[in-house]
């Protein structure tokens, strides 16, 4: 057998996992690290001839925590190394550490991995670098490719914040309910941070950061498969599936934005908006609602509708007003209002964000609804001036360019307008001579 | 004798394929099942989603009812059924009806793909 490409995936799948647990065997990540990398480079010369492991990651682990052990005796010069045969086939001994992997400790380690990515001091971007490059294993040179910097920049980056989680000293032991409750809320945002960091991309080079929306999705079907009966974490699976089937739509063949009232909705993902809708029920159930839930639930409800013209407006309304109630903030009002202004027009949405003019006043999206709004209501020259401040704070050439449409199309319908007026008082129009 | 295969694989893998590396395992099989059909051999054929979207129902003197899949192993698969409901409760309640005064357990889960002759349309 020399072909190898099937044991890539496996060691991938395995990673979360096995780094974990060797985490919480060595106390330290840098060992831990270099422990499964280790391990990965046995497994290559391995499993090709004696075929894949019965548990890859107990596999991993175990010959992980040999090697690191290894260099620890080697460091003393002490025992020499054992053979290779004698790790790679204990039969019993892996049975062993997958029965011990099995336990709830494993759960946490897991937990623990994540949760040392999230450390406050962090920004959301070295975070977010941190996760990738510990927890998924993503390369160095991809992660800088995601986030369209130098190599050796973003080798600093996750350096840097290495080090600092290094001091931050999070506790091995097994969590109270409390903390490990903490965790999870922490790592689930981390989560969320990845896909957006991934979703919000757009113009030219928005390929790039498609796989960190796949990461993000890989990492919180991790979560669930351990913590499997928390209504938030299948929300939030369910919201970054939903999100992520309308991904081909999204974007047109020059990478502009395409509103979701726009999009071909025949290109959506419809395996994955099934499972989302799959686990929005399956949340539902527990009656306890929250954040990602509910915004899984609003998803949900635009990728019900064959056609924009279907979607229920109220129903989203209802679940916006939820959200506001349980997480309030300008920008979820801001989203309600959309609601609002399909459901009772666009007056009612106008003075529903007229208050936000403050707290959102240097929002893109923002100035993009407002001017929305008032080209609606017909106050053009208002529409204009919010457009032009929405482009002035636009953070992407795409999202500028969508903007511009909307002014180019405000400026055309000015046009007709006028023509229209001056038709029916009869002016000409100056320097045309046809009229 | 009509035999019943059932997939097992491993799920991380198979979550961490592309489409395309999805598509092309589709066809490879669906290469091999087109000659089967021709044959009028081939029965339904299912794709389940993932074991992260099953709801398990213990039944006992109060049936029980779990988030995740199946995990026992001293149990096996005996069976199954395909059957059409509205909702994930009407699922739960129906295998609490068919599972009445036994103790047998049922990991509900919704489908992905079902082909009823085997090969999709």
């Amino acid at each position: 057998m020399t072909d190898i490409a099937w044991i890539d995936p496996l060691l991938r799948s395995a990673r979360p996992q096995a780094v974990s647990a060797l985490l919480r065997y060595f106390r330290d990540l840098d060992r831990a690290e270099e422990a499964f990398q280790e391990a990965c480079l046995r497994a290559l010369r391995n499993w090709p001839v004696n075929g894949p492991p019965r548990d890859a990651v107990a596999w991993l682990t175990l010959v992980g925590r040999n090697v690191g052990l290894d260099d620890v005796r080697r460091g003393k010069k002490s025992e020499p190394l054992p053979a290779e045969a004698a790790i790679s086939n204990l039969e019993d001994a892996e049975a062993d550490i997958a029965e011990r992997l099995d336990d709830s400790h494993y759960r946490d380690d897991v937990l623990r991995l994540l949760f040392i990515c999230c450390h406050p001091d962090l920004p959301a971007v070295q975070q977010i670098a941190l996760a990738l490059r510990v927890v998924s294993g993503l390369s160095v040179k991809e992660i800088a490719r995601a986030f369209l910097v130098g190599e050796s920049a973003m080798e600093q980056r996750i350096t840097r914040a290495k080090s600092r989680v290094a001091r931050a000293d999070v506790p091995f032991e097994a969590p109270g309910a409390v903390e490990r409750a903490e965790r999870l809320g922490a790592v689930a945002a981390m989560i969320y941070l990845v896909f957006n960091e991934g979703y919000s991309a757009s113009g030219g080079q928005a390929h790039l950061r498609v796989p960190l929306c796949d990461e993000a999705i890989r990492l919180a079907r991790l979560l669930l498969t351990l913590f499997p009966a928390e209504p938030e974490i299948m929300g939030l699976t369910a919201l970054l599936l939903l999100q992520h089937a309308r991904a081909a739509a999204r974007l047109d063949a020059d990478g502009a934005i395409v509103l979701l009232d726009d999009q071909d909705r025949t290109r959506w993902d419809h395996d994955l908006i099934a499972e989302g809708l799959a686990l929005v029920e399956k949340a539902a159930r527990h009656g306890r609602p929250g954040p990602y839930q509910i915004q899984a639930a609003i998803a949900g409800v635009h990728a019900r509708a064959a056609r924009a013209a279907d979607t229920d407006w109220r129903q989203i309304e209802r679940l916006y007003a939820a959200l506001e109630r349980l997480q309030p903030s300008p920008v979820v009002t801001l989203n309600r209002a959309v609601a609002v202004s399909k459901v009772s027009g666009p007056e009612a949405a106008l003075a529903l964000i007229e208050p936000l003019a403050d707290p959102l006043g240097s929002y893109f999206h923002f100035f993009g609804v407002k001017g929305g709004l008032l080209m609606q209501l017909g106050r053009a020259t208002q529409a204009r001036s919010a457009f032009d401040r929405a482009i002035a704070l636009a953070r992407t050439p795409a999202e500028a360019a969508h903007i511009r449409l909307h002014v180019d199309r405000l400026m055309q319908e000015g046009q007709t307008a006028e023509k229209n007026f001056r038709h029916s008082v009869g002016t000409p129009r100056p320097g045309s001579s046809s009229a | 004798m009509l035999y019943a295969f059932l997939c097992c694989h491993d799920e991380a893998i198979v979550n961490s394929w592309s489409k395309e590396e999805d598509d092309a395992v589709l066809a490879k099989r669906h290469r091999v099942t087109e000659r089967i059909a021709a044959k009028g051999k081939l029965g339904p054929a299912v794709r389940l989603m993932p074991t992260t979207t099953a709801t398990t129902v213990r039944m006992g003197r109060e049936p029980l009812v779990t988030d995740g899949p199946f995990a026992e192993t001293k149990e096996a698969l005996l069976g199954f059924y395909l059957i059409d409901c509205d909702s994930l409760e009407e699922a739960i309640e129906t295998a609490k009806a068919i599972g009445r005064d036994e103790r047998v357990t049922f990991e509900i889960r919704p489908v992905r793909l079902f082909a009823p002759k085997g090969v999709a349309a």
